[in-house]
């Protein structure tokens, strides 16, 4: 499109049957559908989280003198998430409630900030802006990746003194079955929600790099526009949106 | 997507004020959520509430900012703004449904 006269609908926002609609490009569109869809799979899972969670007792139910600054983990309720998140690496031992999910959650609304600025450097046609946030935003899935497979080997390994069960048996960590935090279901739905959320990451990561890619080959600049980092862009910022959804709900509730 | 489709951008300078001013919103607005988890208390049921209840506003305010200026929702075509806000109010009604008719019943049956 970088001739003079280019008409009023370039060619990759013509649908086959005339002038698109919506006035967005075809594969915008779908992307849009695509994300909507898995809008009802992420709702479903935090809608049966809530559900199965407040079917639980709470502490209060079980203890009613103990308090949320006294409240030790039990398989008879339902955790409190400040108790079961309070690792950082390389601080051993501290409890530190929240703090390295809060950082993950800055890394992910930071790598979103640098997804949007490549798409403004798309809209400006500006190659080697499009080149360097991408790499930013590449590299901000790859350390939210690591922060969660730390947080996963963490969650699984479990502290030091476990739980000790009423026969007297210790539980460290968790696994499907049982867990040092809580009801069995507590690690089950950590795992399917946070590891569906890890995989939406990880194919966000490996589009973002067929885009830096597929960018750095100059293969947009000949096409004469870069929509496809918008669109990848829609899916990463969907990827954040979610795990906004998944700290509220999961870490803060 | 106006912008994207003329040619004049070319060597236009980066117009990224407002994208950061975003990103400055979103910062702060988990930084509130934090100091929210840690000083407002669960032990009364008030307590517990109003933090549910914040946490879940902040959440669609958050959500709002994400999805209407990074996924560029609030610039498209009103039609297009519909068709993806439309379904997303369905779920919600969906859950709210479901937390008011059918929560108790299936917290005595399980």
């Amino acid at each position: 499109m970088a001739v003079a006269n280019a008409p009023a609908n370039p060619d990759h926002l013509t649908w086959q049957g005339g002038t698109q609609p919506m006035k967005v490009g075809y594969g915008k569109l779908m992307m849009w559908i695509f994300l909507l869809s898995d809008t009802f799979t992420f709702s479903a899972l935090l809608v049966s989280y809530g559900l199965v969670r407040f079917s639980f007792p709470t502490f209060k139910d079980v203890l009613p003198d103990m308090t949320y600054k006294t409240f030790e983990l039990s398989q008879d309720y339902w955790p409190i998430p400040e108790k079961v998140f309070e690792a950082v690496p390389f601080l051993h031992g501290i409890s530190l409630p929240l703090v390295f999910v809060g950082l993950m959650t800055f890394i992910l609304i930071f790598s979103s900030v640098t997804m949007v600025l490549a798409v403004e450097a798309g809209h400006r046609k500006d190659k080697a802006d499009v080149e360097k946030w991408m790499l930013w935003t590449i590299l901000g899935g790859f350390m939210f990746l690591g922060s969660q497979a730390w947080e996963w080997a963490h969650f699984i390994h479990g502290t030091e003194n476990g739980m000790t069960l009423a026969n007297g048996a210790k539980v460290f960590g968790a696994n499907l079955v049982q867990n040092e935090y809580g009801p069995a279901a507590f690690a089950d739905f950590f795992f399917f929600i946070t590891g569906f959320h890890g995989t939406h990451v990880l194919s966000g990561v490996v589009l973002n790099i067929m885009i830096f890619y597929n960018a750095t080959n100059g293969v947009y600049e000949r096409r004469g526009h870069y929509e496809m980092v918008e669109k990848v862009g829609l899916y990463w910022h969907f990827v954040d949106l979610v795990w906004v959804f998944v700290f509220t709900f999961f870490y803060l509730v | 997507m106006g912008h994207s489709v003329e040619n004049s951008t070319e060597g236009q300078k980066p117009q990224t004020k407002e994208l950061w001013k975003v990103f400055w919103i979103l910062l702060v607005i988990t930084a509130v959520e934090f100091v929210i988890a840690f000083q407002i208390s669960s032990d009364s049921d008030f307590g517990k509430w109003l933090k549910i209840s914040l946490f879940i506003l902040l959440t669609f305010v958050k959500s709002f900012y994400i999805v209407g200026n990074f996924m560029h929702l609030r610039h498209e075509v009103k039609s297009m703004i519909w068709t993806i806000v439309i379904p997303v109010v369905f779920v919600v009604w969906l859950l709210a449904a479901l937390v008011y008719f059918e929560g108790g019943y299936i917290g005595e049956v399980r």
